[in-house]
């Protein structure tokens, strides 16, 4: 018999699809704990998974993602979808702990049985979400939960590791970020599938949508098919029924181009390999790493008694790699 | 790699605007190395309780100022009971006449703090809750 405090997943995740968000948390929890779904877990969720359109949030700090998540959400509750929400902060880099503030824009969900709501830290991982993310979309969709809302920690300019996770990829700009849409560049406008302009309720969010749509012109690679540009203002909820319904519009698009199926693939290829990798770590090379650690040899290597490399190759003497570099 | 972190849920229950209390902790707790999941001012009880589950907290902290403590902190109490969740500890601070505590701790709560308690106190008793 499994112990009370620890039902299997199994029983978690039969819990879980009838909507019981204990259940759903504490599977959470076990792919946090673990960092992400261990082959258990998934062998389980995955008979149940890729029904979900999983729509990543991103944008600068404070542009208002939250609370856009909160009137999105309202939206899909409209249409009678239940819908899944996690929403990350950074951890700090001193303690490992972490404010995970998100909740406060979203309080008035809090009771809505229909929705589940998972606060997520980022457990030092950079990019803007935390390993675990992914394991906990699956958790989300295998329970029947649709859209799936990730809102990533406030990003600049590189954290871009949303589009490993989500199907589209919403990102949000604000009014009065300078003159060239300082807060988000390159990385984060190429990935982006619809763009939002929110607190268009303030001056200038007229000319951040031109400035965005003049920057998204110049990528030769959107020319044909430009990504839409809405305005809107989250607070006042004006503007949200239009985005969500520009982000329907396109999964339908991807639908029908196959595009969303390619996506999908990508997707799960680097869930495997980050699987496999993280496996290979744990299993061989730590224990390698353990025998003869970087740090016992610090010193030989500071004072040319040890050659850095010679331990390197050493290493992968002992996990049998060995010969000249492929 | 990672492992169980504790989470704690920190809120203001009820209708008073005091929340440099409980914004104080949120960041000891953080400093500390706890994920703290602050929700903010005017909270019900039931939107604490069900945010605590959905989160999967082990713990629950709330700060009230209002004088509403013998009322809030008993029917968090009640709540976690009706959906099995006793497991979740509840404690808390604020202006809290010491006459008051006894009754809360025989409801469940597992301990209070008031104006002037230590910061280290708090950690103190968590990391004894809490220790590895
Ligand atoms: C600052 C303050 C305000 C500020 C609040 C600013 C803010 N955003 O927080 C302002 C000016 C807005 C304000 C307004 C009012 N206030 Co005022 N305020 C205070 C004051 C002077 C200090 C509170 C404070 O911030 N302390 C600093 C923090 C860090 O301390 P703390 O909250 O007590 O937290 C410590 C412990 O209690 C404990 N703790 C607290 N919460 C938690 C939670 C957890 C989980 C844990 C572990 C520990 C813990 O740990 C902390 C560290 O030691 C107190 C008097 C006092 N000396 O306490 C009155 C006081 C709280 N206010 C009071 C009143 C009456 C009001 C008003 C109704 C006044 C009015 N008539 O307009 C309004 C109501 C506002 C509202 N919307 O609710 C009364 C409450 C009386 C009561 N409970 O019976 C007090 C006690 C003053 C008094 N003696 O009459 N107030
Ligand atoms: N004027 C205006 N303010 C808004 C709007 N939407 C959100 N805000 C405010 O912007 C602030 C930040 O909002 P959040 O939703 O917390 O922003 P966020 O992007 O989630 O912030 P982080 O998660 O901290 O990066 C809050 O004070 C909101 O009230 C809007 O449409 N107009
Ligand atoms: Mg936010």
């Amino acid at each position: 018999m499994p112990h009370k405090e620890q039902p299997d997943f199994q029983d978690l995740l039969a819990r879980g699809q009838e909507g019981d968000r204990r259940a759903i948390g504490r599977m959470i929890s076990r792919v946090e704990a673990s960092g992400v779904a261990d082959h258990v877990m998934m062998q389980q969720l995955w008979a149940h998974i890729g029904r979900a359109r999983v729509v990543g949030i991103t944008g600068p700090p404070g542009a208002g993602k939250s609370t856009m998540t909160d009137r999105m959400v309202k939206y899909w509750r409209k249409k009678d979808y239940r819908v899944g929400v996690i929403a990350v902060d950074p951890s700090s880099p001193f303690t490992g702990g972490a404010i995970l503030g998100d909740r406060v824009r979203m309080n008035d969900l809090a009771l809505d049985t229909g929705v589940y709501i998972r606060s997520m830290s980022t457990r030092g991982q950079l990019g803007g979400l935390s390993l675990a993310c992914s394991g906990a979309v699956s958790v989300l969709d295998a329970c029947g939960y649709d859209p799936i809302l990730i809102e990533t920690v406030g990003v600049g300019q590189s954290e871009v590791a949303v589009m490993n996770v989500a199907d589209l990829v919403l990102v949000v700009s604000v009014p009065g970020l300078g003159d060239d849409i300082q807060a988000i560049k390159a990385g984060i406008l190429e990935i982006g599938d619809v763009f939002a302009v929110n607190k268009a309720d303030l001056p200038g969010a007229d000319r951040t949508a031109r400035e965005l749509h003049i920057m998204l012109s110049m990528n030769p690679e959107l020319s044909a098919d430009l990504p839409p540009i809405l305005m809107l203002s989250a607070e006042q909820n004006k503007g949200v029924e239009e985005l969500c319904e520009s982000v329907e519009e396109r999964f339908s698009l991807m639908q029908n181009s196959q595009e969303l199926i390619m996506r999908r693939n990508r997707r799960l290829e680097k869930e495997l390999m980050a699987y496999i990798q993280n496996r290979l770590y744990k299993q061989v090379l730590s224990p390698a790493l353990a025998n003869d650690s970087f740090e016992s040899n610090v010193e030989a290597f500071r004072t040319n008694k040890r050659n850095p490399y010679t331990w390197a190759e050493n290493i992968l003497k002992q996990i049998q790699i060995e010969g000249s570099t492929p | 790699m990672a492992d169980k972190k504790i989470r704690i849920l920190i809120a203001k229950p009820g209708l008073d605007g005091h929340d440099r209390g409980a914004k104080v902790i949120a960041r000891t707790l953080r400093d500390a190395g706890y994920e703290v999941i602050y929700t903010g001012l005017r909270q019900s009880p039931e939107q604490i309780v069900a945010a605590a589950i959905s989160e999967d907290v082990d713990a629950i902290g709330i700060s009230v100022l209002s004088g509403a403590h013998g009322y809030l902190f008993p029917r968090i109490i009640e709540l976690l009971k009706e959906q099995n969740a006793t497991d979740i500890l509840l404690f808390g601070g604020g202006i809290i006449p010491d006459d008051d505590i006894p009754a809360l701790k025989e409801a469940g709560v597992a301990e209070i703090f008031t104006p002037g308690a230590p910061l280290a106190d708090i950690t103190n008793f968590l990391s004894s809750r809490y220790a590895s």
